[in-house]
């Protein structure tokens, strides 16, 4: 991390908050910055972005994993106990809150799902307080929790990101699992006939009388085409909305953070710099949370529904 | 090192104007909304949300994109 011994530049500052903590198998022969030669392949920590390029597809991001998966504990922690602790009377304190979360997740459902599932709901609810808890570790302070890691570490260089929303992994895992969720409940619900009719046959539909049957191989390819990657811009869209949103509000933290090595004055303006961003990335961090709830909800929707049983299509 | 500039300013500056010009009819046809029919205000506000969400989206790819370009790849390139 640091040049020569010195303080780190800015650059270095801003490069070490942006990467992740990286473990993979490392090819004999890689340099770190034309200084260190691996001497052997073996399973090892990333020192540098050269090495996590040699990793190639056996690289794991550990914070990510760690940080995403244990405020999913905690989120099934807190929601057991207080499932268990659930009465009939007026709900009062923690049990109030998860009442109020259950019941706004439960109503944004029915707007917007008219079928029966009992899978819709639970998976709203997981996607919502899940990607809402990991998106609030946006508003820790930028260096406190890594530093403490690289003093439990001992390395000053020690890579370690607290927010696993602004790595495209997670979002595109979460993204993709709702793209095969959506999959697996259209073909439940249509047939796998069904559903590739629904592929084939949309938004044209190919002549099947006369002469004109001959153009029906050309309507069917182009009704793939469009309904691919319409059907392929969903999870895509989802996970990368949230990464670029999540990716740009911790840049501009670790950008205010970056004054506060230039002098007291400096440091105290970015210090209110710091507390009006963090107020306006609160709204930013529920609304991605929300967004993508719903739009899970929508695709659900989308998959159950059946296009023939609309009543006013010819 | 110049073109990598460039670029995150097109990035950013083309996405910033199609989310302007978006955003400014969303909040146009909600306040139309409302004002025709009041007791719709509520519902309307939380489908803009929804929408404004949608809206954010490409822009936003757009500046995660371009700060990743910005902070760590041009220095790499200088």
């Amino acid at each position: 991390m640091a040049a020569d011994g010195n303080a780190s530049t800015t650059t270095e500052y801003i490069q070490h908050h942006l990467t992740n903590w990286t473990f993979g198998k490392l090819p004999a022969g890689t340099y770190c910055d034309g200084k260190s030669v691996q001497e052997t392949t073996s399973w090892v920590v990333a020192k540098c972005p050269q090495q996590m390029e040699a990793m190639g597809f056996s690289a794991i991001h550990i914070d990510s994993m760690l940080w995403s998966i244990g405020l999913g504990i905690v989120f099934l922690a807190i929601f057991y106990r207080c499932a268990k602790k659930a009465h009939t009377g007026v709900p009062t304190g923690m049990l109030n809150l998860i009442e109020i979360i259950v019941e706004f997740v439960d109503n944004t459902v029915k707007d917007s799902f008219q079928y029966r599932s009992r899978f819709v709901a639970p998976l709203a609810l997981t996607i919502f307080v899940w990607v809402f808890m990991m998106n609030l570790m946006d508003l820790m302070p930028v260096d406190v929790i890594p530093h403490l890691a690289t003093l439990v570490a001992g390395d000053p260089g020690f890579y370690f990101k607290i927010v696993p929303t602004t790595d495209p992994n997670v979002t595109l895992g979460m993204g993709f699992t709702v793209f095969f969720l959506m999959i697996a409940f259209s073909v439940r619900q249509k047939g796998l006939i069904g559903f590739i009719k629904e592929l084939t046959l949309h938004p044209f539909r190919p002549p099947t009388k006369g002469v004109a049957i001959i153009l029906a191989p050309v309507i069917i390819a182009i009704n793939l085409i469009l309904e691919v990657v319409t059907l392929l811009a969903r999870p895509v869209s989802l996970g990368l909305r949230l990464f670029g949103n999540m990716y740009a509000g911790e840049m501009i933290f670790i950008l205010i953070a970056t004054m506060f090595g230039a002098g007291l004055l400096l440091g105290l303006f970015a210090g209110v710099l710091q507390i009006g961003w963090a107020l306006f990335h609160i709204i930013i961090i529920t609304l991605q949370a929300f967004v993508f709830m719903v739009l899970t909800i929508v695709y659900m929707a989308m998959a159950f529904h059946n296009d023939e049983e609309d009543q006013f299509t010819n | 090192m110049g073109l990598a500039l460039i670029a995150v300013a097109l990035l950013i500056g083309l996405g910033a104007l199609g989310t302007a010009i978006g955003f400014a009819i969303l909040g146009g046809k909600l306040l139309e909304g409302s004002a025709r029919q009041p007791e719709l205000a509520p519902m309307l506000q939380v489908k803009m949300f929804i929408v404004a969400g949608l809206l954010d989206a490409v822009p936003m790819v757009g500046v995660g994109i371009a700060m990743y370009i910005l902070f760590v790849t041009v220095p790499g390139l200088a």
